[in-house]
């Protein structure tokens, strides 16, 4: 390498490239405003019974991103979770106030079917909870009852739901066995590929890690960024650091309200709000 | 690039977020390596455009480290990076200001040459100790950045020792060319010229210097700055009675 001579060669392609601000650099940072919106939360209360758990929640939730909620044990992200496939509905004493817009139409609307509007917006648990069926029963029972029957249908779509979770090696020679005898990570697995299984638009993740251990956690968040690919994203999580790795978008809620919502990127490097601040750096409001 | 040292994260896109900085490390390197190749050329030759497209060039240069940078301060935050994946964002954040600076040496070199032009040149001979000391130094960058690419500590050592070659270089050049100066003051305006482009030169190998101590540290994990060479190599050997 020393006997040649480095200055007599020079790389024309590189100096003929015109300057370009930022070269190369795919833009970390986005913004809502480029965004296709699949979701769109308007000026939403929400009660239970005297008490108002949600105020004025007006956000908008794009497409095929993973957004992710945090905040502090009562600050209502599950609750504002839960509103999205109406899963509030089975509580007596809440009432809700505001529209929740998904494909322009709202889903507190009287004439909302609920059951599709679940079938759309599929929900995943903290604690897997399988049903007491065999692993094969459990992704083709979605489809069982839209009345689907044929066999071949079913078993394409139960494969292709268990892949799409990375479960598939670990469970292919024993998809007649019972859910239960699975690990908690691999149930949990099993679990989104049963919400998928029947094709969502969007999956709703209620802590989906916080009963797992690290290695399933990694495979949880690993398949989330895959996921995000088909499905629009939304993920309540306690455990920040978790948001910051796998959300594009983080919302920070505070006593029932949005304190910030904005690029992920945005809000844990510099966010707007002092509040923000100190909670993600772990200090005394 | 598959780099082993990097991959094999639960999370695939980690890996590549890491191996997309280390890509773009070695993209920002060999643009460097071209500034600098093609300033002392200018220089030598009194190529005005080739020294202008240097100068313009540069703001690419800057443009690398700025989204570099942008991009590590993302993996911090989000990932949390621990042990060698936390040292090697951290070597990298020191790594590309390393290659900024040589980046803006490369450009007062275009500058000089592009100003030098406008007087007569000197004669040829005189660049003769700059050019051999030039090829010195871009070869001791690009075997530092190839140490950082293969994040092999023992040839980051290796590199390190050529440094004292082009600091003899420069003394060489100082000497001679105050000699000149002496012999003929007409001569003080373009010898100072060279003595600037000789100075930029030891700089440049400096910078290739730090950069081959900062692979040690993400290599090995121990701070190699401000010792000297023969710690240095015993720390890389691992026979030093500190190890931990």
């Amino acid at each position: 390498m020393a006997s040649e001579n480095p200055m007599s060669q020079r790389n024309p392609a590189a100096t003929s490239m015109s300057a370009s601000l930022f070269e190369g650099s795919n833009r970390t940072i986005r913004s809502l405003a480029d965004e296709d919106i699949a979701i769109s939360v308007e000026n939403l209360d929400l009660y239970y019974g005297d008490t108002q758990a949600l105020k004025g929640i007006t956000m908008q939730i794009p497409k095929q991103r993973v957004t992710a909620f945090i905040g502090p044990s009562g600050c209502g992200k599950s609750t504002l979770l839960r509103c999205f496939n109406r899963m509030n509905d089975l509580v007596d004493s809440c009432r809700i106030e505001g529209a929740i817009n998904l494909h322009g139409a709202n889903i507190y609307d009287r004439r909302t079917d609920v059951a599709e509007l679940r079938r759309q917006v599929g929900m995943v648990f903290q604690k897997p909870n399988p049903f007491p069926k065999t692993i094969y029963e459990n992704v083709a029972y979605g489809l069982r009852l839209q009345g689907v029957k044929n066999k071949r249908v079913l078993d394409e779509v139960v494969e292709r739901s268990i892949k799409a979770v990375g479960l598939w090696e670990e469970v292919k020679d024993r998809l007649q066995s019972n859910a239960f005898g699975l690990s908690g990570g691999q149930q949990q697995r099993l679990v989104i590929a049963r919400a998928i299984a029947i094709e969502p638009e969007v999956i709703l993740l209620d802590e989906p890690t916080s009963a797992l251990d690290p290695i399933s956690t990694a495979k949880i968040e690993e398949l989330i960024e895959e996921l995000k690919e088909k499905y629009t994203i939304l993920i309540v999580t306690h455990n920040m650091q978790q948001a910051a790795r796998v959300s594009d978008y983080t919302a920070y809620m505070y006593l029932g309200e949005m304190v910030e919502y904005a690029d992920t990127m945005h809000l844990f490097t510099n966010p707007r709000e002092k509040a923000t601040e100190d909670y993600i750096t772990g200090r005394y409001g | 690039m598959e780099n082993k040292r990097i991959g094999g994260h639960y999370s695939h896109r980690y890996d590549s977020e890491l191996e997309e900085v280390v890509n773009r490390v070695l993209a920002m390197g060999g643009l460097v390596e071209t500034q600098l190749t093609n300033a002392l050329q200018a220089f030598m030759e009194g190529d005005t455009q080739v020294a202008q497209e240097v100068s313009e060039n540069d703001a690419r240069v800057n443009s690398f480290e700025v989204s570099i940078d942008e991009r590590c301060v993302e993996i911090l935050a989000r990932r949390q990076p621990a042990a060698m994946d936390l040292r090697l964002i951290v070597a990298v954040i020191k790594t590309i200001t390393d290659l900024e600076r040589i980046g803006d040496l490369a450009d007062a070199i275009a500058r000089m040459a592009i100003r030098q032009a406008e007087g007569d040149r000197p004669r040829k001979q005189l660049f003769r100790d700059i050019e051999t000391m030039g090829n010195r130094v871009i070869t001791m960058l690009r075997d530092a950045l190839d140490a950082f690419a293969r994040m092999d500590a023992a040839a980051a050592v290796r590199v390190v020792r050529q440094d004292f070659a082009i600091d003899s270089d420069h003394e060489a050049i100082l000497r001679q060319n105050v000699t000149f100066m002496m012999e003929d003051s007409r001569n003080i305006g373009r010898m100072l010229d060279i003595t600037y482009a000789a100075r930029a030169l030891e700089r440049v190998g400096d910078h290739a210097r730090n950069m081959c101590e900062y692979t040690i540290y993400l290599v090995k994990g121990r701070d190699v700055r401000h010792i000297d060479l023969k710690e240095m190599e015993a720390i890389v050997e691992g026979s030093t009675s500190e190890e931990k």
